[in-house]
């Protein structure tokens, strides 16, 4: 691959990324020019900059398409560009796009108003397509801080509430401590292999193991990069920070963690575990059957007790990343299923806009002087908003994966790939935790539809209504159509019609 | 529209549904009307399917008026909106539009807040309730029977009584516990049927072919068959409720509203039976007849026939006498079905339809002395045949059908099961029958206690008589209980066929589905004559 030269292919691959920059920028100069009444200027400009992007994103898919090709490794091989990539840029882009649209009148709320708000989402969603089109461990770590960081501060946005604050301070401490562990297991693979880069580590890996399949330091390796990556997505025992950050987070934000930071957690998982550490597989299996089981478990029976639905909704998105490592566990000790993999795309699909949209709900009931997140904020809201009652109804539903709603197809394809590989305990287990899921859904419903109401109507922003419409809107529509979604995932994995196995690899 | 009855019946519900979502709430008059007009119209389209069923019940095919194709909705996974029905989902689904529309007729006056809501989301039930008895797609099916607890689940909650919440969420939890265990079942399946055939489907006459074979496949063998087999039990024994499984029964038709527990009782408990006729039966044979999986069916029939029938007896509360005598009227259900014979197979069917048709009434007889008097109590009432003549009369005739006395149609669907049972094993039989003695004994006590003797309770001096609304609620019922009690034999001559077939396939798997060896249906002269005196014996015994 051709030395230190770029050339006009790695432009185009960075142009999604470059069109972000340029408008997080911007935004930060125009702020600064206009008055506080139009703020909301700034909420149009990064959506305006999200379009360009997904524009931008939508030209690599057109030039891969025009070459016949399932991907290009481009910037001195640090970045893969593969549909693998582009599937997770369109998901960071719809969900921050939702989540800015979640923001508007809920930030002017809060009297926090500012433009660098949009410009750290924006910025943010830069560090996710670095992680998700990371070809190499550098370019990885360098886009999970710029993610994690903004985020940081996204977070402790709400200068004036401690718990933000408490929230920020607590995220940012536990996740430089995660991200500090997850360099030392990349370095550790660095000096065990002599590589960066995603593919080389592959091959050495490879070689390595073939002479000594438990090679001490390989193990290590692999334990504390595990952790990191774990970390990120919130897995019991290292999920810690999540309610808390979640909690304490501008709900708008939250909604916007538990969808688009979570999916770039899963991107780089996906992408080192499957690309990098593929050769440990058989190592790093049992662990994640563990880890889902903790998962599913703690977070489940936490949730239960929860009055806060911020919280709990922290706990059910920490239980749903439970069931999605079961479809990294489907398949064999050496042979990942391919089944498997698209049941943890579709559900990180169907998850975006179902769980966005929970948050929506929530970030409505922001108003005056109520902070509207306890359970008992939601009694009786059929009553004072009977179609945002109805869409929570849809979407608490669709998370708990009750057909036909979006949410079962992720169920569905995680659960279908643990039969076809054998895992029968495995799936009798996720499904009946499901039935535990449904509980705490309900006790949500019941708040929403059979407790007497508290307050008037609930007044709702157009922007918050695009945002729910959108979302509720995706929720059902995935969930009786599902056939157009399945073939993009299929696509994504460079399926053809009907195929069972995947050209998943790059080379 | 001969070709698209089904859809037409199934989606009738629905539109109304639709149609009262753009009526302002404040109008609950045009609202009510909007309901019962299009509860009366799902009602009146399924009654071409009468005629035209009957010119083809006993044609081969197994599965008449199919529509839509096995893989035309989501073509990737191979599932297809496919509909098709056969003698046993016929009468089921005629069960089912009848039901639905009397409990919406009597629900009028019984629900006075939410009544938009209370109309749309028991117009969306019934369109669940349809798809499940309709659905030949298994997925289709799994998403009725799914999407179906949802709309039953608000309808406990919010119009329930004072435990709704409650009884809401264990309603709720303990049918879905069981149905995403039989989704793995489903998802094994057809995994099953693409290693044998190499082709992703749902289509259940697909699967048909290839499930039974699982059982002698030495890949899976007979521990895998049962477990699988365990999987759809679940499903099934929670809804219908077998005995260890019936707790959420009781909970959910006492704080349901009237019309919810009729749905319930009438419908949705005869999903569960529908299930193990038409999935448990036919995938797994082997199961059935190799391993003591049928014994243990018959075990727990038997003892929620007597289970049931004893809590009954000792019951304060009207609503959960009745709740707990579907108990025991179901466990004769299971118990033809498991007993295998196509007697008490068709018995079991009919059975159920008239479980529906009598439990329903029942449940409305509750609630109209419930909606005058807000009390179930049985200790309340007393004498009450002098201040309501007609509704005394009109329960009489249904409390001797739900005991199963001869020319109602109780008395014809229980001793079809009891005879059929009694050819396969006299045991079984003989287990069975105190149960038909014990809901005599529960029924006619409440009889004589709410009814009989003089007015004890001054506060039930003013109780006026049925509304002429409140008469014409029971009037289809009251037909179609004397219809099957006096002239049973068109409803067996349509259940002959499939369930001929049935048991065959059960009996004998490898035979295929070649059905020549018809079993006689049981003519109605004969198992009347026949039957009432043994009945009459029995009765005089004890």
């Amino acid at each position: 691959m051709g030395g230190l030269a770029y050339n006009w292919n790695d432009y185009v691959l960075a142009l999604p990324i470059t069109l972000l920059a340029l408008f997080s920028i911007g935004i930060l100069l125009i702020d600064l020019m206009i008055p506080p009444e139009t703020k909301w200027a700034n909420a149009v400009t990064a959506l305006i900059g999200v379009v360009f992007s997904a524009a931008g994103v939508y030209k690599i898919q057109l030039m891969l398409d025009q070459r016949h090709s399932a991907g290009t490794i481009g910037m001195m091989r640090t970045v893969i560009m593969d549909r693998f990539a582009l599937y997770f840029f369109y998901l960071f882009l719809a969900g921050t796009a939702v989540a800015i649209l979640m923001s508007i009148r809920y930030m002017k709320d809060e009297h926090e108003n500012h433009g660098e708000y949009y410009a750290l989402m924006l910025l943010s969603v830069i560090g996710m397509m670095c992680m998700a089109a990371g070809g190499d461990i550098v370019l990885i770590f360098i886009g999970l801080e710029l993610m994690a960081i903004s985020t940081y501060v996204l977070v402790g946005f709400l200068r004036r509430d401690r718990r933000s604050n408490e929230a920020a301070l607590k995220y940012l401490l536990l996740g430089a401590f995660s991200s500090g562990i997850f360099a030392y297991g990349l370095s550790l693979f660095y000096g065990l292999t002599g590589h960066t880069n995603l593919i080389d580590i592959n091959r050495e890996l490879t070689r390595i193991l073939a002479h000594e399949p438990h090679n001490p330091v390989a193990i290590i390796a692999l334990l504390t990069t595990i952790t990191g990556l774990l970390f990120k997505i919130a897995a019991i025992p290292f999920h810690q920070w999540a309610p808390d950050a979640y909690e304490g987070a501008p709900t708008s934000i939250t909604g916007f963690m538990s969808v688009a930071v979570k999916a770039a957690g899963w991107a780089m998982l996906l992408r080192i575990l499957l690309w990098g550490l593929y050769p440990m597989r058989t190592i790093w299996v049992p662990m994640l059957v563990f880890v889902s089981i903790a998962t599913m478990t703690g977070a489940n029976f936490a949730a239960l007790t929860q009055t806060n639905t911020k919280r709990l909704l922290a706990y059910s998105s920490i239980a749903h990343v439970g069931y999605m490592l079961l479809g990294m566990v489907a398949g064999s000790a050496t042979e990942f299923s391919i089944d498997g993999l698209k049941g943890i795309l579709v559900y990180l699909l169907v998850y975006t806009f179902m769980n966005l949209g929970a948050f929506g709900v929530i970030t409505s009931l922001r108003h005056r002087n109520v902070i509207g997140d306890e359970l008992d904020d939601l009694n009786g809201l059929y009553a004072r908003a009977p179609v945002e009652a109805v869409l929570m109804l849809i979407f608490l539903l669709s998370l708990a994966g009750i057909p036909p709603l979006a949410g079962f197809w992720g169920k569905y394809f995680i659960f279908f790939s643990l039969i076809e590989s054998g895992h029968y305990a495995l799936a009798a287990l996720g499904v009946l935790y499901s039935v535990f899921g449904l509980y705490y859904y309900l006790k949500m419903a019941n708040a929403m539809f059979m407790s007497q109401p508290e307050g008037g109507r609930l007044p709702v922003s157009w922007s918050m209504r695009i945002a729910l419409a959108v979302t509720g809107f995706a929720t059902v529509f995935i969930g009786i159509m599902p056939e157009k979604f399945i073939d993009i995932v299929n696509w994504t994995l460079g399926m053809p019609q009907g195929a069972t196995t995947a050209r998943l690899f790059v080379r | 529209m001969y070709n698209h009855i089904l859809s037409i019946i199934l989606f009738t519900p629905l539109v109304g549904a639709i149609i009262l979502l753009f009526v302002p709430k404040e109008n609950e008059d045009a609202i009510r009307w909007i309901a019962n007009i299009f509860a009366l119209a799902g009602f009146l389209v399924s009654l071409p399917l009468v005629p035209w069923f009957w010119a083809q019940a006993s044609s081969p095919e197994r599965f008449k008026f199919v529509e839509g194709a096995a893989n035309n909705w989501i073509p990737t996974i191979g599932a297809g909106y496919y509909l098709g029905i056969d003698g046993i989902s016929f009468l089921l689904i005629m069960l089912t539009t009848l039901l639905g529309w009397v409990s919406i007729l009597s629900s009028w006056t019984a629900i006075e807040n939410r009544v938009k809501e209370y109309y749309v989301w028991f117009l969306i039930l019934q369109t669940g309730m349809l798809g499940v008895f309709m659905g030949l797609d298994f997925f289709l099916f799994f998403v009725f029977w799914e999407a179906m607890l949802v709309p039953m689940y608000l309808l406990i909650g919010i119009w329930g009584g004072p435990r709704k919440l409650y009884a809401a969420i264990k309603f709720f939890l303990y049918t879905l516990a069981g149905s995403v265990l039989m989704l793995l079942g489903i998802l094994f399946l057809y995994f099953h049927h693409h290693t044998v055939t190499g082709v992703y489907t749902f289509s259940i006459p697909a699967l048909y072919e290839t499930a039974p074979k699982i059982y002698s496949d030495p890949a899976y063998g007979p521990t895998i068959a049962t477990l699988l087999f365990l999987s759809f039990f679940f499903a099934f024994a929670i809804k219908v409720p077998m005995f260890p499984f019936h707790t959420w029964l009781p909970d959910a038709h006492v704080e349901a509203p009237t019309a919810g527990s009729v749905i319930l009782a009438g419908i949705l408990l005869k999903m569960g039976t529908y299930g193990f006729i038409r999935f448990s039966l036919p995938f797994f044979p082997d199961v059935i007849t190799h391993t003591k999986v049928r014994i243990w069916m018959i075990v727990l029939s038997i003892i929620a026939i007597i289970y049931g029938a004893l809590v009954s007896l000792m019951q304060k509360d009207m609503k959960k006498l009745v709740a707990y005598s579907s108990v025991s009227h179901l466990g004769f259900c299971t118990l033809g079905i498991f007993a295998l014979t196509p007697l008490a197979l068709a018995g079991s069917v009919l059975q159920q339809f008239n479980h529906g048709i009598s439990t329903g009434a029942l449940f409305l007889i509750v609630g109209i002395l419930y909606e005058r008097r807000h009390t179930r109590e049985i200790a309340e009432y007393g004498g009450i045949s002098n201040v309501m003549p007609i509704y005394a009369t009109i329960t009489m005739i249904m409390f001797l059908s739900s005991m199963g006395l001869p020319l109602l149609n109780g008395f014809i669907g229980e001793f079809t099961i009891l005879q059929g049972t009694f050819m396969e094993n006299w045991r079984w039989g003989a287990w069975a029958v105190p149960g038909v003695v014990l809901a005599a004994a529960y029924l006619l006590w409440l009889y004589q206690r709410v009814f009989f003797g003089t007015v004890t309770n001054p506060k039930n001096e003013k109780l006026h008589d049925l509304t002429p609304r409140e008469v014409f609620t029971f009037v289809p019922l009251l037909i179609m209980a004397f219809w099957i009690g006096l002239a049973p034999k068109p409803f067996f001559q349509i259940l002959e066929q499939p369930v001929n077939q049935l048991v065959q396939n059960v009996r004998n798997p490898q035979a295929g589905s070649a059905v020549n060896a018809v079993l006689q249906a049981p003519g109605s002269e004969e198992v009347s004559t026949t039957s009432t005196e043994n009945l009459r014996a029995t009765k005089e015994k004890n």
